[in-house]
This record gives C-alpha cells, structure tokens and sequence, in this order.
C-alpha cells in the first residue's frame, strides 16, 4: 500500500502545481512508482506543466463517473515508465465530484504506485475537501508573503481537524539577497507562526518558468538551484534527513564566481 | 408540624450557638425548618439572654434574598445576635482570587476560541485568528490574531499577552488597532486594558493597579 501526499496552500499562484510535478517527477527519479493526481477540476495546470496535455483521454471525472477504468485514465510521462498522471477535467467544476468519489480512487491508486501526489486547487471550499478527502501526509506550500502565510495557517488549521497526520512546510521562492538584507520574510518568522515542520526552501529560480513552460519539470535540469532542493524534498519524504541548502553559501558561491570573472577580465 | 429530617444543625460552643445549614435540600424545606425549630422544638435554649450566634450555609448555591430571608427569620428571636454568616458565595472569591480556566494549542487563521468567563490560553493566536472571552483573556504565547475580553461588556476585563502583537484588541465595546510603530517594541509581557474608555497598554507588573480585585502578592 502507497502513501498519499496532497500539496497544498490555500493560496492561488504560490507554486502548488509546480511543487506537485517536480516532487513526483523527483520521486520518480529515484526509483518510486509515482502518480500524480490533479484534482484542480476546471483549471487544470498540472498536465501542462507535466508537457502531457496532448495525450490526455479521459480524466479525473469520467473516473469517478465511471466512464472508464481508472488505468484507462491515467497518463505515462514521457521521461519514466514508472511515473503516470491522472488529469483533472477542463471542462467541468469542483462540484462534479465528491470526496468519497475522489477518496476512492487514491485509495485504489495507493494499492498500485508508492506515492500519490496529490495537487490541490486554490481555496478551502469544494476542491480542497475533495483533494484532502483520500491523503495520508500533506505538504503546505507558502511563499515569504504575509498573505500566502495567512492563508496556509488556515489551511494548516483545516487539515489539524481533518485525518491527515501533521502536515509539513515548503517555503516556496526564496531570494536569499532580499532575505539577507530584511526586505523578505525570514524562513525563521514563518516557522515561527505557523508551527510546522519545515520540509524544504526552494529558491526563486528563473530555470523553473522556463521549464515549466516547456513542459519539463524543473527537477531535470540539474543545473537549477530549484531542482536540487526539490530533489532533496523528495529525499525527505523517503524519510532520509537531508540538510537544508544553505542558502548564502550559495550566493557566496555565486559572488565568488563574479569575482574570478572580475579577475579575469 | 413535625420534623424529622435534620437539615438545620444547632450546636452549642463556648460563647454561643452555631446554626449549621444543610446545603442539598430544598430552600424551602430549610426555611420551613428553620422555623419550626425556632418556634417550637428549641424554644429553651432560644429564649433568654443573648445569644452570639455564627451562620454557616455550607457550599449552598444561594441569592441575595433567600440569604436575607435565613437572616430575617433568625433576627425574629429578639435574643439571636448574629456575629458571622459563611456563604460560599464569597468564600472562593477571597481565598482563590477569580476562576480561571486553562487551554492551550493554539488558534489559527480563521478559528475562533469562545470561552464563558476568564481564559488561559497556552499558545499562539495567529493574525486571522480570534479568542472572546467574556471575562480576562491571558496568553501565554504570541497573540498576533485578535482577542476581545469582557465580551458581554464587562470594561473592567483585561487582555495580556507573553507577546503582544495583535491585529486588533477589544474589551467590551471599545475596538483598538495597534499603532503602526508598534512592530519593533523591546519584548516583555503586556496587558490592555481600559481607561476611561480608551485602551491602554501597560507593562503587566503594573496589573495589580488596574485590578485590585486580583490577588496581590507581597513578599516579606
């Protein structure tokens, strides 16, 4: 039996999908058989992000109406076998399913892959009780923003009463300089508030637009700051303890690749 | 008349009479007894010279007039001084100090803790958040969120905080924004309360002032 995993964060736009496609993708590339499930019924981003939209055949709610088989619905990715993609309707809304409906069919996917991911709409209404309805762990998504943190704490709050167990946090678009020099919410203020477990800091990482634009998760290029914290996200959910990426360090490395070229030139 | 059950209690001390009320019966079946007694089953040792006489109610739930009522039927007998009544009603009062009750988690954005009376709260209130009260409200934690005591209008309640940060404070029906200075204040435990009807901030040593009615105490 696999684990469910819904990411999450109350807030739109703080990086749930991208999160979602890269920890899958991450898990993927260690060896897990992975399916992510996008239950952003009517706004569904995953697939394009995943660059799977064009073989899309049925979706999230034509399993649950029973149109098709599950295994019917479920899309390949085109880097791992072992890595599929059940999409979410484009053309329907969250009302179409209910939570018992989509609570089924994680728990019929959890028998076959070792991970489910999960990605959750924006909100707290229909769309979030459907996505939470069949997840074991969750992952909160925020950016060093007071609106994304108020909003995950109520989300963090909802998923408490909830059977989930404790859920865990990704800081998502960190900019080491602008934190360093006060402009940014501290990683250490955002604990502080909300009381979780930090799971991961992902730095804000141009790499990431370009990738999800082509449709290739960020996590691939090895070269990106984004896909290394990602990668050892995925480390941690396996339960391995990791040290978070020292954020300065990095920026060190970065001033001191200036100053050879200072030197240099 | 007969009495047979004992809900009143007469006892002779040294230097006078203790009336011992039974606090589980009916009100009614204690007054009838009362006088009953004093009419007529006791009436030797109630006639004569003065009596100091010590009243004690037990930890009966009573009113002001069911109290004066006990009183008025005792001061009937010309020869009944009283010297002292023992209520529960003031008891706790005097020796405990107000009844407090304790939680503690913590409240986030968009929950709401209400609570009858006064709180003790351990942990944190978060911006979004709410505690009401209708009595104190003391946290020990970072109130970041909003809290309101004296909900029901009681402007003598008080707001205290380990840490106070909030969005918004209110008592009874006065509602205080924190000043936008307030951010990078040195960090030691606050209270607001009321002054003339304006919230006030203070240091929460300084809460004995505002609030006689806690217990102060005094080294030696």
């Amino acid at each position: 039996m696999g684990e469910a995993i819904v990411v999450t964060s109350g807030k739109g736009g703080v990086g749930k999908t991208t999160t979602s496609a890269n920890i899958g993708t991450a898990l993927a590339l260690l060896g897990k058989k992975v399916c992510l499930v996008d239950t952003d019924i009517g706004l569904r981003n995953l697939d394009v992000v995943m660059g799977l939209e064009n073989r899309i055949i049925y979706d999230l709610v034509d399993v649950a109406e029973g149109r098709c088989r599950l295994n019917q619905a479920l899309v390949k990715d085109k880097r791992f076998d072992e890595l599929y993609m059940l999409p979410a309707a484009q053309t329907k809304d969250k009302n179409s399913v209910t939570p018992e409906q989509v609570r089924d069919i994680v728990l019929e996917l959890k028998k076959e892959y070792e991970y489910v991911i999960i990605d959750c709409p924006a909100g707290i209404e229909q769309g979030f009780k459907n996505a939470i309805a069949g997840a074991d762990r969750a992952i909160v998504v925020t950016t060093p923003e007071h609106a994304a943190v108020r909003d995950a704490d109520r989300v963090i709050g909802l998923l408490e009463g909830s059977q989930v167990e404790a859920p865990k946090l990704i800081v998502n678009r960190i900019r080491p300089n602008m934190v360093k020099s006060g402009d940014m919410l501290d990683i250490e203020d955002i604990i502080q508030v909300l009381n979780i477990d930090l799971i991961g800091i992902v730095p804000d990482d141009e790499h990431v637009i370009k990738a999800a634009n082509s449709g290739e998760p960020t996590v691939m290029n090895p070269d990106s700051s984004a896909a290394i914290a990602y990668r050892n996200i995925a480390r941690r959910i396996l339960g391995d303890s990791v040290p978070l990426m020292p954020l300065t360090q990095k920026k060190g490395a970065f001033t001191k690749f200036k100053k050879f070229f200072g030197m240099g030139g | 008349m007969t009495v047979k059950s004992n809900h009143v209690t007469i006892k002779g001390i040294k230097d006078g009479l203790i009336f011992l009320f039974d606090d589980q019966c009916e009100f009614s079946e204690l007054l009838n007894e009362l006088k009953y007694k004093l009419e007529h089953s006791h009436q030797s040792i109630l006639t004569g010279p003065i009596v100091h006489v010590d009243v004690k109610m037990g930890m009966r739930n009573m009113t002001e007039e069911q109290k004066t009522l006990i009183l008025d039927t005792l001061k009937q007998k010309g020869n009944l001084l009283i010297r002292s009544v023992d209520t529960p009603g003031s008891m706790p009062d005097e020796s405990a100090g107000p009844v407090i009750k304790t939680l503690c988690g913590m409240v986030r954005s968009g929950q709401v803790l209400k609570h009858e009376g006064n709180l003790l709260f351990l942990g944190d209130v978060n911006p979004g958040g709410q505690i009401i009260c209708t009595g104190d409200v003391i946290i020990m934690g970072a109130l970041r969120g909003t809290a309101h005591a004296g909900a029901d209008g009681n402007e003598k309640a008080v707001i205290a905080a380990s840490y106070l940060a909030p969005t918004q404070l209110r008592i009874a029906e006065v509602i205080s924004r924190p000043p936008d200075e307030w951010e990078n204040r040195e960090t030691s435990m606050e209270f607001a309360f009321l002054q003339n009807g304006t919230m006030q901030i203070d240091k929460i040593n300084n809460v004995g002032k505002v609030r006689p009615d806690f217990n102060v105490f005094k080294g030696v």
